[in-house]
């Protein structure tokens, strides 16, 4: 057993057993849903109907529903799109990366980051099929299926399909991860639980045992995810960012674009953690497992990933000028000054300039200023990506065919309808599923509880 | 054949007339019962089996498509195969707009108009009217048969009451446009003949009176000269829009061209001035430009012939001084080119045209690039007699009126008192074929032919005849207006014999072939046109100068503090008559590159004065009063405009036009005045503007009007550079690589391609391209592009393949980014055709993750409709913007039925080339080189057994082309004549081609994604430190 510190700050308080830690927890799960959680739930599920007239007017009459034109062919639905699959980082991070490094202080926030991660890649899936002109074929044209219509077979050239790759296996990786990690959590409710509720977690606990064996291949298991997940990690974002890159597009031809990506994933991605978190923790009252001590550890993230994010900014605007490139120094000096200078300064404001406020202790475990800066955190991250897509876009290379885009009432209903049905599921996890990994905690508790460090 | 008396049974039962058989004889499915309360007492369980049955039956009719049976002939008729098409020689013309052409029919319908090569004066040329006016033959809006007093009627009546009618009526007038054909206008006098002598009057809406009037005056005929652009070395244009919309612009687009082509070999140019208000296309392509005020243009006339007349020793004419920039330097190019030389002014008044005169007069340019030997018969109207004739209808002195063809409510100045004098006539009739402004308020309308339809004669020019055919059975129950004026006549003959025989007597005689008629007639319509070999005598002056240059000098002034309306025609709508279709509609304005509608301009000053500033497609409306006559327009802030003045465009405001055009724009024809005796577009007095507080949005396909100083973009340079360095004004980077710098086509990820077989190319000069939008509508008709109305063009979403990218100069320095965008004051303008460049390294080919869009063995960039999924991936990585993305479905979709008529009624899917894919939702498309027509070139080929030769293939928007600017061909044969222009280097299979010729160059070559399209840099003949 690794020995822990008596310096370090405990990762549990308020003196928790054992038992203390599985009533806790599992009291959400068997509990009567809360008023609270109703309306909650309630107004997701009411945003994700919402959402979804304009979804169902889109598939219905066309992509013409929404702002794009001759010149901006995307905007919002790939904005949103890259905003969601980075907001899906921050889960596999923790969990996959946190865990080979051994961050005791992972295990009370991984299961909530990576249902998150889940969530929002579930969210972020819909964009590249529902953004097509024909998504009934597309949705399974883009996919290397054998068929019959003659020899056709996907172009592998194409970054847009790499990201089919990149996003289904990491889809399908955290999700096997996440539940792995479930099993042994539902197998403790399974046994707290009588009727129907027994045969529903005992159906879902996969027979579960607790014996030494069953924990040895739990632990490997893990184990070889976490190995699996973690390139992953770096990947995704890395593919993502590759539909900009290998284009031809000023502002988007760029190399720095795959470290930078995956820095602004890990950057929304933990802000996405923390808004989510700071309300769990508060409705559930988990405070003693989600302390102050693990928000602040996440705004140190934040930080450093804010940081290279804004030295990737200045990088790009550097090289941009260092190119020589005339359409290439246009396409920047537009973005800082041209038509969507706000949508730029926002993101500079909202990415750049506000993380740094965490270098103040007092801000960074101040919960009320955390909460507010990982809103604003997820503000700038999508403005970072519409800047990157639209601004680029709008004034390429020939002046005759530059544009603006305007967004519809449709565009604005998709973001809406992803929204409701990220937050729909995320409420319905929070209610029947144990939020916080009961069996990794107490595997912490014995080693860094306030009782131990006490 | 034997009568079959065999009965057949269905079976035994039949036979044996079994009575269960019998009940339900009717019936197919006999087991099934037909009628649950039939019987009374339907059982749970048939109404289950019932419910199975007609829900089986609607899910299996919902999973199949509905079969529509392509049904054979019979008989196949001797011209017609299936998917040949067929070629007609016709003619087009409206009024006195013309155009020989060749009409293309596919299993008897006509779908693309082209030129008519052997024509001698549009040289297989057309322009965006003509290349559209096939749409107008399908359009729901023309009448489907005769109709008196506004109710459907036959032609047995109509005959009948027009014959006592006119009988009974007194004098009888027939209103026109310019009739150019001979037998038309006798079919006319014979009808008169039985009334007692019918009078013709002619009017043009566009007119151009005081040319015939100022001939008249000046040389003692009223005629209007052939002008030989092709000879000028030095052309003057005072506000005439020759490329565009004066007279006769195909042909002079044409021979302008010719001497706008250059080469090494070859490093002369013609010099262009232009003197005028508006920015117009012509003015756009000029070397010289100068914005002069509508008040002063007769000033500026005469400044430039006292300058001409002290060179020349002549007297000059007293005149108010004027400051005018390059007259001065106009008149030295002038005298230096004497003889070759052409001055020409878009004045409707005659004492202008006269001092015109006088200058060619003095140039030597009588004879040489002014021909009256061969007058033209565009311009027959005549302002002062239709004026008079307003006055005697309005009077009630007119007892028969017949509008051939003619809409003087909506297209005369005094429209409104043509419609208040049409109730007072006794008998009214029109010939239109549509219920226009004007035949919905005469007392019988005997609808004319579409002029696809019609036979007819045409003498364009002196001694220059065409024919038209029809190309299609009449598909209303119309009437050939000639056939008409015969049958009123009482003449029994049809106007077909009547045009033959009237050419057996008339044309067969003057040309000399020396065989039977019958053959001459075949040989005439087989190429549809035919040329007299006459001239008439030549005119020398008659009159003087002084009168009407004192008359000049007294109505013109130097310092017009008030605002002037320069009204304006556009190269698309032209005169309205075809404002009913939405291709023209949907054709961007070659200047200012808006759609659907007219508008203010205003200069860029007079818009910073009063606070008008255009962001995107929102302006303001201004409030515009002439003489008490008041319209509420848009404002479009024109650069080049002349300060105090402001254009507006004619051919809108249609009320009854039909659903395309009815209330687009406002009608400028009310503003226009009549009084001087002829019809007057530059109205410099009483006019007031004011800016209103409403906010309207133009519809425009271009919002961003320089070109922010991109020489990867536009490169350009002066004549007098080039004949230094042919390369001057090419932009050539080269990148590091390994120690040097080398062409950025040397560096590639790609290995290339090899083009075994053919490699297709374009190449483009700029300089020859005069903007005027011909290809973009000749490439709409040929792949079935989509129009998608205003509202989509304001969401920047129109369909077009080709556009032609316009862009200003601007007098900011090449780091001030901001200030690049503004144009200058008075700009240079540039013309770039711009369609997909078919790249060698296509950077739209890899990103498809389908691989929709892929490369042909012959150098296309080819779309696979099918296969497209619609991610938009492939336009997002287009540099040039070319490809098109389908938002909505635009075919038979009522949302767009009253714009895209081509693609969602019966009738007007007629016009649809069946060669091309209508494109559904959701996919992407763009330019394909008209892939359709490579492929039926090589198949002919193929069948015959030989090579394809080049120009056998050309594409649509070459082929439409007024100027040559465009030249199609293989790039792999040497002796094509892409490969010629472009010096190719012989004995090369790669993409990459070298290119000797210095100024051909890859727009944005820095990336090499290695176009097959090539433009040829813009020269302008201007002075080396001018540029």
């Amino acid at each position: 057993m690794q020995v822990t510190s008596s310096v370090r700050q405990p990762l549990v308080t308020g003196g928790k057993t054992y038992h203390d830690v599985t009533h806790d927890i599992s009291r959400q799960v068997e509990g009567k849903p809360s008023l609270l959680w109703f309306l909650a739930f309630l107004t997701a599920a009411g945003v994700l109907a919402l959402g979804a007239i304009a979804l169902v007017a889109t598939l219905w009459e066309g992509i013409g529903m929404w702002g794009l034109n001759k010149t901006v062919g995307w905007a919002w639905d790939i904005t949103n799109f890259v905003w969601w699959v980075g907001i899906g980082h921050a889960g596999t991070l923790i969990s996959a990366v946190l865990l080979l490094f051994r961050q005791k202080w992972r295990t009370s926030i991984n299961r909530a980051a990576e249902a998150m991660t889940i969530f929002a890649v579930i969210c972020a899936a819909q964009f590249p099929i529902i953004h097509m002109g024909r998504p009934w074929l597309g949705a399974y044209w883009a996919l290397p299926l054998p068929n019959t219509f003659g020899s056709l077979w996907v172009n592998f050239n194409s970054p847009l399909l790499w990201d089919v790759f990149a996003i289904s296996t990491y889809f399908s990786v955290s999700l096997v991860f996440w539940y792995i990690g479930l099993i042994p959590d539902f197998a403790t409710i399974r046994d707290r639980a009588t009727g129907l509720r027994k045969t529903i977690y005992g159906a879902l606990s996969f027979g579960w045992d607790g014996a030494a064996k069953t924990w040895m291949r739990y632990e490997s298991v893990s184990l070889i995810l976490a190995g699996l997940a973690t390139p992953l990690v770096l990947s995704v974002h890395t593919i993502v960012s590759f539909d900009f890159a290998t284009s031809v597009i000023p502002g988007w031809h760029t190399t720095i674009f795959p470290p930078y990506f995956v820095a602004g994933a890990i950057f929304s991605g933990f802000a996405m953690v923390l808004t989510l978190m700071i309300i769990t923790r508060k409705v559930f009252k988990l405070e003693d497992y989600i302390t102050i001590g693990h928000i602040e550890l996440m705004n140190i993230v934040i930080i450093i990933t804010g940081s290279i994010v804004g030295i990737a900014y200045i990088t790009e605007f550097f090289i941009a000028w260092y190119s020589g490139v005339e359409a290439e120094q246009y396409a920047f000096i537009n973005r800082a000054t041209g038509p969507y200078w706000w949508a730029y300064w926002s993101m500079m404001t909202c990415n750049v300039i506000s993380p740094q406020l965490f270098w103040f202790k007092k801000i960074r475990t101040s919960i009320v200023a955390t909460f507010l800066l990982s809103l604003v955190v997820n503000i700038g991250m999508w403005f970072e990506r519409f800047v990157i897509i639209v601004t680029s876009l709008h004034r390429d290379y020939l002046p005759s065919s530059w544009a603006m885009f305007y967004p519809t009432w449709a565009d604005v209903g998709v973001y809406l309808f992803t929204f409701g049905l990220f937050f729909s599921l995320f409420f319905l996890f929070a209610k029947f599923f144990p939020v916080i990994n009961m069996a990794e905690v107490k595997s912490v508790l014995k080693s860094s509880s306030e009782k131990v460090v006490k | 054949m034997k009568e079959n008396k065999k009965t057949y049974w269905k079976g035994l039962e039949q036979l044996s007339n079994d009575p269960e058989f019998v009940k339900h004889a009717d019936r197919e499915f006999p087991e099934l019962p037909s009628n649950l309360s039939e019987e009374g007492n339907a059982s749970r369980r048939d109404f289950l089996k019932l419910m199975g049955f007609s829900l089986a039956a609607a899910s299996l009719a919902a999973c199949e498509t509905p079969v529509r049976k392509a049904i054979p002939y019979v008989n196949k008729p001797v011209d017609i195969n299936p998917s040949i098409p067929n070629y007609y020689a016709s003619t087009f013309a409206s009024g006195g707009d013309y155009a020989a052409v060749v009409v293309k029919t596919r299993e008897g319908r006509p779908i693309k108009i082209d030129g008519n090569e052997l024509s001698p004066i549009n040289k297989g040329k057309v322009n965006a009217i003509v290349e559209a006016s096939v749409l107008s033959l399908y359009d729901k809006q023309r009448l489907a048969g005769p109709m008196i007093a506004g109710e459907k009627s036959d032609w047995k009546t109509v005959d009948e009451q027009v014959k006592s009618k006119l009988a009974s009526a007194g004098t009888v007038k027939v209103v026109t446009n310019t009739i150019l054909s001979p037998s038309t206008e006798k079919a006319i006098q014979e009808m008169g003949a039985a009334f007692g002598g019918v009078e013709v009057i002619t009017y043009d809406p566009i007119s151009n009176y005081g040319i015939v009037k100022a001939n008249e005056t000046y040389y003692g005929q009223g005629v209007i000269p052939s002008y030989h652009f092709d000879k000028a070395k030095t052309i003057v244009s005072f506000g005439a829009d020759f490329l565009g919309t004066w007279i006769s612009p195909i042909e002079f687009a044409g021979a302008y061209a010719k001497t706008r082509k250059i080469s090494k070999e070859k490093p002369e140019m013609s010099r262009h001035y232009q003197f005028e208000s508006n920015m117009s296309m012509t003015g756009a392509n000029a070397d010289y430009r100068t914005p002069i005020k509508a008040s002063q243009s007769g000033l500026a006339v005469l400044a430039l012939y006292n300058a001409i007349a002290s060179k020349a020793g002549a007297a000059t004419v007293s005149a108010p001084k004027v400051e005018i920039a390059n007259i001065d330097k106009a008149a030295n190019d002038l005298w230096a080119a004497k003889g070759a030389s052409l001055v020409v002014s878009g004045s409707n008044d005659p004492n202008v045209q006269v001092v015109i005169n006088a200058i060619n007069e003095l140039l030597g340019n009588n004879g040489s690039t002014i021909d009256f030997t061969t007058p033209v018969h565009f311009r027959k109207g005549n302002d002062a007699r239709m004026n008079q004739f307003i006055g005697e209808l309005k009077g009630g002195q007119v007892g028969a009126v017949i509008f051939y063809n003619c809409n003087p409510v909506y297209d005369h100045p005094r429209g409104a008192e043509v419609a208040e004098g049409i109730a007072k006539a006794k008998v009214s009739v029109a010939t239109n074929g549509t219920m226009d402004e004007t035949s919905s308020l005469v007392q019988i309308v005997a609808p004319d032919h579409h002029f696809l339809e019609s036979w007819n004669d045409f003498e364009p020019k002196f001694g220059h005849y065409s024919l038209s055919q029809p190309t299609i059975s009449p598909l209303f129950d119309t009437r050939q207006a000639q056939d008409s004026f015969l049958t009123w006549g009482g003449s029994s003959s049809n106007y077909y014999d009547f045009l033959r025989m009237n050419w057996e007597s008339s044309v067969f005689t003057q040309v000399e072939t020396g065989g039977e008629f019958q053959e001459f007639w075949d040989k005439a319509l087989y190429n549809g046109v035919i040329s007299a070999n006459k001239i008439t005598a030549a005119l020398a002056p008659v009159g003087d100068v002084s009168a009407a240059a004192s008359e000049v000098a007294k109505a013109y002034k130097a310092d017009n503090a008030g605002a002037e309306l320069v009204i304006y025609t556009k190269v698309g709508i032209g005169n309205g008559t075809f404002a009913n279709n939405p291709w023209l509609q949907e054709m961007p304005d070659p200047i200012t590159k808006a759609t659907w509608d007219n508008y203010l301009t205003v200069s860029q000053s007079w818009a910073v004065e009063n606070g008008v500033t255009m962001v995107e497609e929102n302006t303001r409306k201004a409030q515009i009063t002439v003489n008490g006559k008041s319209l509420i327009v848009p404002i479009l802030v024109q650069p080049g405009q002349a300060k105090g003045t402001f254009g507006l465009a004619l051919g809108y405001g249609r009320t009854k036009a039909g659903r395309v055009a009815d209330g687009v724009g406002v009608n400028a024809y009310d503003l226009l005045e009549a009084s001087k005796g002829f019809v007057n577009f530059d109205i410099t007095s009483g006019v007031e503007i004011a800016v209103t507080a409403d906010t309207y949005k133009i519809a425009r396909t271009q919002t961003h009007q320089t070109f922010m100083g991109r020489e990867n973009v536009i490169q350009e340079a002066t004549l007098a550079d080039y004949k230094q360095d042919a390369s001057a004004g090419r932009y050539k980077p080269e990148i590091y690589k390994d120690g040097e710098f080398v062409k950025p086509s040397k560096i590639s990820l790609w290995k290339g391609h090899q083009y075994s077989q053919h490699h297709w190319g374009l190449a483009i000069d700029m300089n020859s391209c005069i903007g005027c939008g011909a290809c973009t509508v000749a490439c709409q008709v040929e792949n079935n592009v989509a129009v998608v109305g205003k509202q989509e063009v304001l969401n920047r979403r129109e369909m077009a393949w080709i556009r032609i990218d316009r862009y200003y100069s601007s007098d900011a320095a090449a780091d001030d980014l901001t200030g690049l965008e503004m144009a200058s004051e008075n700009p240079e303008v540039t013309f770039q055709p711009m369609m997909c460049q078919q790249c060698n390294n296509a950077p739209c080919e890899t990103v498809c993750p389908v691989a929709a869009t892929t490369h042909s063995s012959e150098g296309l960039n080819q779309m696979t409709y099918n296969r497209c999924i619609g991610t938009r991936y492939c336009a997002n990585n287009c540099p040039y913007k070319v490809r098109r993305f389908n938002w909505f479905k635009y075919h038979d979709n009522k949302d767009f039925a009253g714009v895209n008529i081509a693609q969602n009624d019966d009738l007007g899917k007629m016009v649809l080339n069946p060669d091309v894919t209508v494109r559904v939702r959701g996919v992407m498309e763009k330019c394909s080189m008209c892939v359709q027509r490579i492929q039926a070139g090589k198949l002919t080929a193929k069948r015959e057994k030989r090579k394809v030769q080049d120009g056998e293939i050309n594409v649509a928007c070459a082929v439409a082309c007024p100027t040559d600017a465009l030249v199609f061909g293989d790039m792999n044969d040497p002796n094509s004549k892409v490969s010629q222009l472009l010096k190719i280097e012989e004995n090369s299979t790669s993409a990459l081609k070298e290119v000797a010729e210095e100024r051909a160059y890859h727009v944005l070559e820095e990336i090499n994604v290695s176009p097959n399209v090539w433009y040829f840099t813009k020269i302008r003949n201007k002075e080396k430190n001018e540029a």
